[in-house]
Order: C-alpha cells, then structure tokens, then sequence
C-alpha cells in the first residue's frame, strides 16, 4: 500500500476516502451544499403529515387544545394551582406551545437516524442533515397551533407590545436545546434501540419538571435559593418564562439564570455536534 | 495520472459477526468477561468506535487494489459474501474502509438500490423529486428531466398516484428511471437488475450500454454474466474478500465458472451458501447427489439430453421442521435461468426430524442441451417472512455432454437450454421414392 495523496494534490472534484475521512470543515461545507436535500426532507415530513390535510392539520390543532383543557380541568380547578392574575387557560397554553415545539423536536430528532436507515445505508450524503431536517416538521405544527394562540389572545383581550417582537428568539432557542439533546440521542439509538422506549418516559419526566402547567413563583417558593439553579438548568424554564415574559407580561426568571442555561444548551450541543461526528462514520455499518 | 479517474489501494474492511460467543467456562469467569464487555462498550460509546458485540472479526475487504481509466465499463464479480457490494459502499463513501485508501476523481453516483428514499405515500411525482434529490442530482436538474423520467419508467398515467398503489414492477422502473438520468462521471451500481420483468430489465441494460458508450465510466457489480460481458470489457474477480482476477471480462467468468466447478469437485457446500450457518439454522444442507447418467466425475456427472436425474439433497437436522418448501432454480452454469422446481407446485410440504434427512427429487427426462448446469437449493419454513433457512446459491450440478438422435448433422448444440425430443413436422410434400 502506497501513501495516498496529500490534500493539496487533489483536483477540484476529487475525493479521497480514507480511515476517519468525515473531516469536520467537509461536512459544514457539504452540509451547505445540500441544503436542497434538506428542503427535501423536511418537505417530505410535512407533506406526509399532513397528506390528508384534514387529519393532519386538526391533530396539530387539536393536541396543544386539548392539553390546556386537561391542564385547565386538572391543574387549575382540581389541583387548584394558581396563575394570578391571568386566566389559566392562557396561561398554561403559554406553556404547553413551546413545550410541545420542543418534545415534538426533540422525539422526532432522536429518531430521525433509525428512520433514515434505509437511505443511510444506501447512498451517502452528509448524515449531518438528517436530524436537522426531522425537527423543521414539528416547527411547522407548531405555526398550525399559533392560530389557537392568536385566537386566545384576542379572546382573552391581550394588548401586544414590543415584547412579542422577541418570540422568534425564544421560538429558536426552544428548537436548538431540542437538537442539542436530540443530537446525541439519534447517534445513540441507532447502536442502541432501547434509546427509543426511554426517550417518551424521559419526556413525560420532563414535563413536570417544567414550568409548563404551573407558575415559576410556584416552584421557586417551596425550594431553597440554592435550588433554583439546578432547576433553571433546564433550557425549557427559559423558553417557557420567555414565552410567558412575551406573551402576558410575567417576568420570574432572574436573566442570570437563564443566561446559565444558554451557556449549558450550548455546551451540550456542541458535545451532541462532537458525538454524532464521531459516530456517523459507523452508521451504515450498524444500523 | 491524468486518465486515472480511480484508484484503490489496499482497501479493507472489517466487519464484526454478531451472537456467535463461545459459550461454556465458570460463573467466575462469566462475571470477568460481562464486566470486561461493559467496559469495552462503554469505551467504544465514548470513542464513537463501531460496536464490539461479537467477538469474532472477520475482513470483508482484504487488501484491494486496483485502477480505472476514464471512460472504463468494469464488471465486479464473486460469490455472494464476497465482499462485492462492501467495496461499492466504500467508494460511494456509505462507509469507511478500515485500512487503505481509494482516490475518485469525478462526481460520484451510486446505485446500490432501485428506489432509494421512495416514499410510499408519496406520489411518483413527489418520489421523483425526493429521490433525485437523495441521489444529488438538484431540483433544476430533475425538472428538466423530469419528462424523460417518467416516459422511461413508462408510468405516465399514474404519476399522480401514491406508489403504494403501483405494482413492484412499476416501482422499480420508476426507480430505475430516475437514477438512470443522473449524469455523474462515475456511476456505481450494485446488482440491481435482478429485479423487474425480462423487457424493463433489457431496457436497462440498454440505458447502460448507452451510459458506458457515452464516455462515462462505470463500476457494475452483476451475477448475470451474460450482462457483465456484453457491458464491460474488463472485470474483477472477488472471492473472500481478496481480489483473485483483474483483466478481461471472459477471462474473469471463466476463471469464476472454473473456482465454482472445482469447488464443487472438492465436495464443499459451505462455498456456495448464501448465509452463515448460525445458532438459529435449524436445518441446512451437507450433501447433494446427482444419480443416474454416466459417472465420469463424482460431484459432476454427466447425461444425455433426455435422460432421468435423480438429485438427492442431504439435510442436517438440528430442529424439526415443518411445513417447509424447497425451490431448486436450474441455469446454465453461465448464468441464463433456465427452470424453478419448486414443491409447493405439487402442495408438498417438507418435514424433517432431528438427524439427518433425505429429500430426493427425480427429473424425468430432462429436456437440456449440451453444457454444464448448476442449481440454486432454498430451503425456506414456513414463518421465516421470505428468508430461506439454508440457501445454496450455483452448485455447479451436472453436465449435458450430447444430445442423441442428431442424426450426426448437429452434435453440438450449445444454444439455448431446452431441447425437444418430441418434435413432429409436417412437410409440403413428401417426393416418392427419396
Ligand atoms: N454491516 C455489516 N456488518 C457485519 N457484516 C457485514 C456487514 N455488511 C456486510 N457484511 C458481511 O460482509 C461480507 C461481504 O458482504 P457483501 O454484501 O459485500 O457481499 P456481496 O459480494 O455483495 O454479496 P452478494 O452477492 O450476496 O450481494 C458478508 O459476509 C457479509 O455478511
Ligand atoms: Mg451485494
């Protein structure tokens, strides 16, 4: 075996396959290049979805809705949880939107490898795409489900400010923790299937760990301060408090705290980056 | 080096056979191995290294080497498990190779899969569309294509269907068609033929011939022989993984069709098995007879056209099984199908117990002419969901030597594969006295 050519020896299309070729510079560059793939992809998910329109357009409606009326009916009147002065119903849909962004993210992220094997394992192009893709069709559910929330807005008589100039950030924010998780969790499950069954539970976990059905204030007054850190690591206390800051006015979450979690969310998702890199070379092989 | 559009060099690649441990040794040592074996997973996880589930490795590449010039149509051939569709995956970059390294210089295309990306509740519109995008080609391109696309799959009246509804045989010509306008500089493509009706398929080949004459080169990886060697001028060999043979295309066949027959002569079955005898075979073939005919060659008789062939195929028994059915695919040693004899035709089913079992199977007057023979045996059970238990793939099986009453004005025949005793004519007239 002789030595293979040196980069700088390659023509402009040629390509050199090697031990651990998948360089990280390559697949931002093909990434970009393939971003016609993407569009693909994700119109595919969407096009899938809501093929019989009726269906899929009314499952994205009608999941958020019922969630905040189970809340509304559990939460509020049974539980007796309190939201002050804004009607729960508003309030607990303030949570339940960005949640289900970013559980519907998260989940189809994590399966998007596993569902891709078939295409993995038969032509190649930069793996990178496939859980950027998964996550654009639970963004375009959640645009369905704004409708229900300008609906309540003006049922509920909410003047809007500057503020909800803002909720793209927090709209994008919600995405990237759910890839930042998600990442590491597609590389995992294609080695390991039981990713899939913990991935639901893990969700269901998270949820409640989540200011979703009740007020931040709430949780914060029944924990030590030295508490309220751990807690907020969490990127959905951020997204949800953002969300409610935006929407109806509320501000509970010291800003320190969550710049916190966008440092750890970043951090996370640069490991995920780093992860699914290292493993995506072993993808056809195992899957 | 200008013209040298591919280089491989030392190309390997390891793969790991799962499940096969070897079982047996003390509690003790159980517990040592189990806690050494989460250690290793848990390094591999972090490392990102494939999975050590089995401990066995085996190469599936074993130092290939070779080079293509621009404009080459070469023909890769080799048993099943040789390692032919590994190497493909490699230089289109599905997966790494172990060792070596491998230079393409030009876009590349690959075609390891009729359909790939198809979406089954998509539309062949919209499944045009994916899977050109799938495959690289970009969104103008395929519009412009797209007429083109649709006439060769000759879907044009369903395009709008979901293809759900289209038979196999619409899927994979819509499939074929579309990858089949992809125009890269070199086009990689598996074994893909086997698939659709006689007519679609010589229409591929004809696309692929006009492909090859176009100036592109092509890597083809085929068992259909007669298609490898109108296709490609120059071919290679695989066996095991290592490269045997690189140079002429007949040269190459012939060399295969020798290894198969002499194989063969050595009585060793597990040469042409498709997949590995693992735990869970219950039952796989160690011996086939071929009786009746003249025996000049032990494993490789030889007959008259017209005579009676008792094949004989030995199974061992591991666990009983029921209600299986056996297909034996006669061709020509070449490759050309000739019969299926398949025992559901006459709704038998197989039961073997435990041991050794003998299922006999006599052709009466088979109807060949000259030439060698070879036989694919599938032994498939009823639940396996279309995997066959044990399948051998071209055993070399007997050999046709003359066909007799010729008369003296034909002896050799070597055309086709059928030849008819019972033929009558009927001639304008018959001249007194010749
Ligand atoms: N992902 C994998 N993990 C483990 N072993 C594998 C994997 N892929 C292939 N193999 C093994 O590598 C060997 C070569 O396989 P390959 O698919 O390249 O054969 P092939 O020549 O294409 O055969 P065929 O004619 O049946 O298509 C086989 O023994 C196969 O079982
Ligand atoms: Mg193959």
């Amino acid at each position: 075996m002789s030595e293979p050519p040196l980069p700088g020896e390659l023509g402009k299309h040629s390509i050199l396959i090697r031990p651990g070729m998948f360089g990280m510079l390559r697949t931002l560059h093909e990434t970009w290049a393939c971003r016609e793939l993407l569009y693909f992809l994700a119109w595919r998910d969407i096009h899938v979805r809501y093929k019989q329109a009726i269906m899929g357009f009314a499952w994205a409606l009608l999941q958020p809705l019922l969630t905040m009326v189970v809340f509304t009916l559990v939460f509020n009147r049974i539980a007796g949880i309190d939201s002050g002065n804004i009607a729960y119903p508003v309030f607990s849909f303030t949570g339940v939107l960005p949640w289900q962004l970013f559980q519907n993210s998260m989940q189809r992220c994590s399966e998007s490898v596993v569902n891709e094997a078939r295409v993995l394992t038969k032509v190649y192009f930069p793996r990178f795409i496939i859980p950027f893709a998964s996550v654009i069709s639970a963004l375009a559910d959640f645009c369905v489900a704004l409708v229900i929330l300008f609906g309540l807005i003006i049922y509920y008589d909410i003047t809007p400010t500057w503020r909800f100039a803002v909720l793209p950030l927090f709209i994008a924010y919600a995405v990237f923790a759910a890839l930042a998780v998600g990442l590491w969790l597609s590389a995992l499950n294609a080695r390991f299937r039981d990713v899939r069954h913990i991935v639901p539970f893990m969700l269901r976990l998270w949820m409640f760990l989540s200011p979703v059905a009740y007020p931040l204030s709430t949780f914060i007054k029944k924990f030590p301060p030295a508490f309220h850190w751990v807690y907020t690591i969490n990127p959905m206390v951020g997204v949800i408090e953002g969300f409610r800051w935006a929407l109806l006015g509320t501000d509970s979450l010291e800003p320190a705290l969550f710049v916190n979690s966008v440092i750890i969310t970043v951090l996370l998702f640069i490991g995920g980056v780093v992860y699914f890199r290292r493993v995506e070379r072993t993808f056809a092989d195992v899957l | 080096m200008s013209d040298t559009i591919i280089k491989v060099d030392g190309i390997s690649k390891e793969y790991r056979i799962g499940g096969t441990k070897v079982a047996g040794g003390n509690l003790r040592e159980s517990v040592v191995n189990f806690c050494r074996e989460q250690a290793e997973t848990l390094k591999s996880i972090l490392s990102g290294a494939a999975p050590d589930s089995g401990t066995e490795k085996f190469w599936a590449l074993d130092d290939v080497s070779f080079e293509v010039k621009e404009g080459e149509v070469v023909g890769i051939i080799g048993r099943n498990g040789a390692g032919k569709s590994t190497l493909l995956k490699i230089l289109s970059r599905i997966t790494e190779p172990t060792r070596g390294w491998a230079l393409m210089n030009g876009r590349v295309g690959s075609l390891l899969e009729v359909g790939t990306g198809f979406h089954q509740a998509l539309s062949g519109r919209e499944n045009i569309f994916l899977s050109g995008a799938i495959l690289g080609m970009a969104r103008s391109e395929i519009k412009k294509k797209f007429d083109e696309i649709v006439d060769f799959a000759g879907i044009d009246k369903f395009i709008d269907t979901p293809v759900k509804r289209y038979s196999s045989g619409m899927q994979v010509r819509l499939g074929f068609a579309v990858a089949a306008h992809l125009e890269p500089e070199i086009l990689i493509i598996d074994e893909v033929l086997a698939v659709g009706d006689v007519a679609f398929q010589r229409k591929c080949l004809g696309k692929m011939d006009e492909v090859s004459k176009s100036g592109r080169t092509v890597l083809f990886v085929s068992h259909n022989m007669p298609a490898v060697r109108s296709l490609c001028t120059r071919s290679i060999l695989l066996e095991e993984g290592k490269l045997v043979y690189d140079g002429s295309s007949d040269t190459c066949i012939d060399k295969y069709m020798e290894r198969n027959i002499s194989m063969r002569r050595d009585g060793d079955l597990s040469f042409f098995r498709r997949d590995r005898i693992t735990d869970a075979t219950n039952a796989f073939m160690k011996n086939i007879r071929v009786t009746g005919g003249q025996r000049v060659d032990e494993h490789l008789p030889s007959f008259t056209s017209g005579e009676d062939v008792e094949i004989v195929m030995e199974y061992e028994v591991r666990r009983p099984v029921r209600g299986a059915s056996l297909t034996l695919n006669l061709n020509k040693l070449e490759g050309d199908k000739v019969s299926v004899i398949y025992t559901g035709d006459k709704d038998l089913a197989v039961d073997m117990e435990p041991g050794t079992s003998e299922v006999k199977c006599r052709i009466k007057g088979l109807p060949l002419t000259p030439g060698l023979y070879q036989m694919n045996f599938g032994l498939n059970e009823s639940g396996s969901k279309g995997r066959a238990t044990d399948y051998l793939v071209g055993v070399p099986l007997f050999e046709i030597s003359e066909v007799p009453e010729t008369g003296g004005n034909f002896p050799h025949r070597p055309w086709g594969a059928v030849q008819w005793s019972d033929v009558e004519w009927v001639m304008p007239c018959d001249v007194e006295g010749r």
